[in-house]
C-alpha cells in the first residue's frame, strides 16, 4: 500500500533504504518471521547478536511477562559467526534488503574477531551490541562506562570495512555522553535503547520467574523512556540514530522520528504479534499521508521544540 | 520465501468447564488449515498486561475449527475461560512441529502416555494413529480425578488411568502403571510434567523402545523469532540448544537432554 506521492526512504551512513522500518535484533528470523510477512517490503533487517564462537545462553525461564512488556534473559544464544554467515545470511539476503549484523563479544579482542569473520561478508552494516544486560562482562560493561565504549569504537572502526553502529543501553545515568564518545572514535551510527535492567518475582512460588534473575525489560512500557534517550542522543551527536524501543505503531514509529531518529526498529511488537514491523510500515504510510508529508524529512522537521 | 502462516480471527463456539478449572473451547477459524496432532496454536489476549501469545496444545479439530482443553493455570488462562459464545478470538495458524506417526503403520501397538494436562493432545493424536491402523493403548495420569477419558472410548484398545491419590484407578503415577502393565509397545508417544517425561524415558530406554515426547517451556514469541524456549537435545553425539516453539514441542525421548 505504499504511497506513490510519499517518499519513505531514508539513507542512513550511507546505506539506501526504500523505508526507515527495521527489524530489531534478537526479534527476527528469516526462516521462521518471512512465514507470516513479505519481509522485502521493509527497509532493512538486523540479524540476531551473533559472537565468534557458538554461545549456549542462559538457562530456562528467560521469559517473563509484565504489563506492557516483557522481560527477557536470552543471554544472546548463538551459533556462532561462520554458521550465522553460511546458514542465515543468504536467507536473509533474500530479501533484496539491507542487512544488519548484530554482533557480541566479551572482550574486545572478541568483538574483532566478529568483525574479521564478517568483513568480507555479504552484510550492510555491523551494530555492535554494546548493551545486553545479560551477559555478564559482556557487553553492558562496554555500554555503561564512556571510556570503554570509546576504546572498543575505536578498535573496531580500525578493522571494520563496513559502517558500523553502536547500539547503546539505557541503563546508564547519562546517555549523551555515551553518544559523544563513540562518535568521537568514529561510529558511523547509534542505534538505541537496548532493554532495560529488570526483574520479576513470582510471588506465589517465593522467586524470581528468570532463571538468571534480572532479564531486560522491552516492549510499549519502555517507549517513553527510550523516546526521551533518542531525543537526547540526537541533540547531542550529529550521527544518524536508528531509534527503538516499544514501537508498536506507525504514530509510534512517527514519534521516534520526531524526536530524531533517522530510522526505527521494532522488536517486542513482533513477538505480540508476527506481522507487527509490516503493519509498523503500513501506521507510519497512513499517518504521514493523513499528515500531509511527502517524505521522511518532511515529517522530522515538523517537530516543533517545546 | 511462502507465507503460510497467519494470525486469524476466530470466533467461540464453545467455551465449557469440562472438570475442576479445565475448560474445552471450540473455535472456528477460516483459513486455519490442518495441524498434526501435537502441534499448538497461540492465543492472543487482548489485555496489556499479557502481551505475550498463550501457546496451548490442539486437542482435536475439523473443517476449520479448533478444539482446545486448557487449565486455568494463570491471568492468562483465567480470562480465556471467560469468553463468551460468538466473541472474537485471535489465534495463529498451527505452530510446531508434532508427532510423528508415519512409524504406526497398520497393526502396530503404540502406547499413549499422558500426565494431567498432557491429556489434551493425546486426543488428535489417537484419532490420527487409529486412522493409520495402529492399535493403541491410552495411559492418562492425574493429580486426583480423572478427566477426557470418554474422549478414547472409541479409539483405544484399552484405557488406564492412574492417580496420585488413589481417588480414580491405580494409585501412583502414570509411570508406574505402565511398568506394572507389563506390556512392550512398539512405540511410545507422551506428554505431561517433565518429570514424568523422564521417568518415561528412562523407562523406553530399559524396554529398548522409542518415545516421542512433547515438552513444556516458557515461551515468547511461539514462532522461532525469539529463541526465548530453549532447551537441550543431543544431536550427532553434541548437546544443542533447540527452540520448543519451532523445533518442538514434539523431540525423540532419546535426544532430550533432562538435567
Amino acid at each position: 500500500m505504499g504511497l506513490n506521492k510519499t517518499d519513505m526512504s531514508v539513507n542512513i551512513a550511507g546505506v539506501a533504504l526504500k523505508n526507515p522500518v527495521i527489524t530489531a535484533s534478537g526479534t527476527f528470523s528469516a526462516k521462521d518471521s518471512g512465514r507470516f510477512y513479505d519481509i522485502s517490503r521493509l527497509g532493512a533487517v538486523t540479524a540476531k547478536g551473533v559472537s565468534a564462537e557458538p554461545w549456549e545462553g542462559n538457562e530456562a525461564p528467560r521469559i517473563a511477562e509484565s504489563y506492557g512488556g516483557m522481560i527477557n534473559s536470552i543471554g544472546l544464544q548463538n551459533p556462532g559467526a561462520a554458521k550465522f554467515i553460511e546458514e542465515d545470511l543468504p536467507l536473509m539476503r533474500a530479501f533484496g534488503l539491507p542487512v544488519i549484523a548484530n554482533i557480541v563479544g566479551k572482550t574486545v579482542a572478541e568483538y574483532c574477531r566478529v568483525v574479521e569473520m564478517l568483513n568480507d561478508a555479504d552484510v550492510s552494516m555491523l551494530e555492535v551490541n554494546i548493551s545486553c544486560p545479560n551477559v555478564k562482562e559482556g557487553g553492558i560493561g562496554f555500554g555503561t562506562d564512556a571510556k570503554m565504549a570509546a576504546e572498543l569504537t575505536r578498535e573496531i572502526r580500525r578493522i571494520a570495512k563496513k559502517p558500523i553502529i553502536l547500539k547503546l543501553t539505557p541503563n546508564v545515568t547519562d546517555v549523551a555522553a555515551i553518544a559523544k564518545a563513540v562518535e568521537a572514535e568514529g561510529a558511523d551510527c547509534i542505534s538505541l535503547i537496548n532493554t532495560l535492567l529488570a526483574m520479576r518475582i513470582d510471588a506465589g512460588a517465593k522467586k524470581p520467574v528468570l532463571a538468571n534473575v534480572f532479564g531486560g525489560l522491552s516492549g510499549p512500557a519502555v517507549k517513553p523512556v527510550a523516546l526521551r534517550m533518542v531525543y537526547q542522543v540526537r541533540r547531542a551527536v550529529s550521527l544518524p540514530v536508528i531509534g527503538m524501543g516499544g514501537i508498536m505503531s506507525g504514530e509510534d514509529a512517527a514519534e521516534f522520528l520526531m524526536a530524531g531518529a533517522d530510522a526505527v526498529a521494532v522488536g517486542t511488537a513482533a513477538l505480540v504479534s508476527p506481522t507487527a514491523p509490516v503493519e509498523v510500515l503500513e501506521g507510519l504510510e497512513k499517518f504521514m499521508e493523513e499528515q500531509g508529508f511527502c517524505s521522511i524529512e518532511e515529517l522530522k522537521e515538523s517537530f516543533k521544540e517545546a | 520465501m511462502q507465507q503460510d502462516l497467519r494470525v486469524l480471527t476466530g470466533i467461540v463456539k464453545y467455551n465449557n468447564e469440562i472438570a475442576a478449572q479445565v475448560y474445552e473451547m471450540t473455535i472456528a477459524a477460516e483459513g486455519m488449515g490442518n495441524f498434526i496432532p501435537g502441534q499448538f496454536i497461540n492465543v492472543y489476549l487482548d489485555d496489556k498486561s499479557m502481551l505475550l501469545p498463550r501457546p496451548i496444545s490442539i486437542s482435536d479439530g475439523s473443517n476449520g475449527g479448533i478444539t482446545l482443553i486448557y487449565k486455568i493455570v494463570g491471568k492468562g488462562t483465567a480470562q480465556l475461560s471467560e469468553c463468551r459464545v460468538g466473541a472474537p478470538i485471535r489465534v495463529s495458524s498451527p505452530l510446531g512441529n508434532g508427532y510423528s506417526i508415519k512409524e504406526a503403520c497398520s497393526g502396530s501397538s503404540v502406547a499413549l502416555v499422558a500426565g494431567g494436562m498432557g491429556a489434551p493432545p493425546m486426543v488428535g493424536l489417537a484419532k490420527a494413529l487409529k486412522e493409520r491402523g495402529a492399535c493403541l493403548d491410552v495411559f492418562l495420569g492425574f493429580q486426583t480425578g480423572a478427566y477426557l477419558a470418554d474422549r478414547f472410548e472409541t479409539v483405544a484398545r484399552d484405557l488406564y488411568i492412574a492417580t496420585d491419590d488413589g481417588s480414580t484407578g491405580f494409585h501412583g503415577n502414570v509411570v508406574e502403571l505402565l511398568e506394572k502393565n507389563d506390556r512392550v509397545y512398539d512405540e511410545y508417544f507422551s506428554c505431561g510434567p517433565r518429570a514424568m517425561l523422564k521417568a518415561l524415558c528412562g523407562y523406553a530406554a530399559n524396554v529398548g523402545r522409542n518415545v516421542q515426547v512433547s515438552i513444556e517451556e516458557r515461551m515468547g514469541c511461539g514462532y522461532g523469532a525469539c529463541v526465548g524456549c530453549s532447551c537441550r537435545i543431543m544431536e550427532s553425539g553434541k548437546t544443542t540448544r533447540k527452540s520448543v516453539c519451532k523445533d518442538g514441542p514434539v523431540f525423540a525421548g532419546k535426544d532430550v537432554v533432562w538435567d
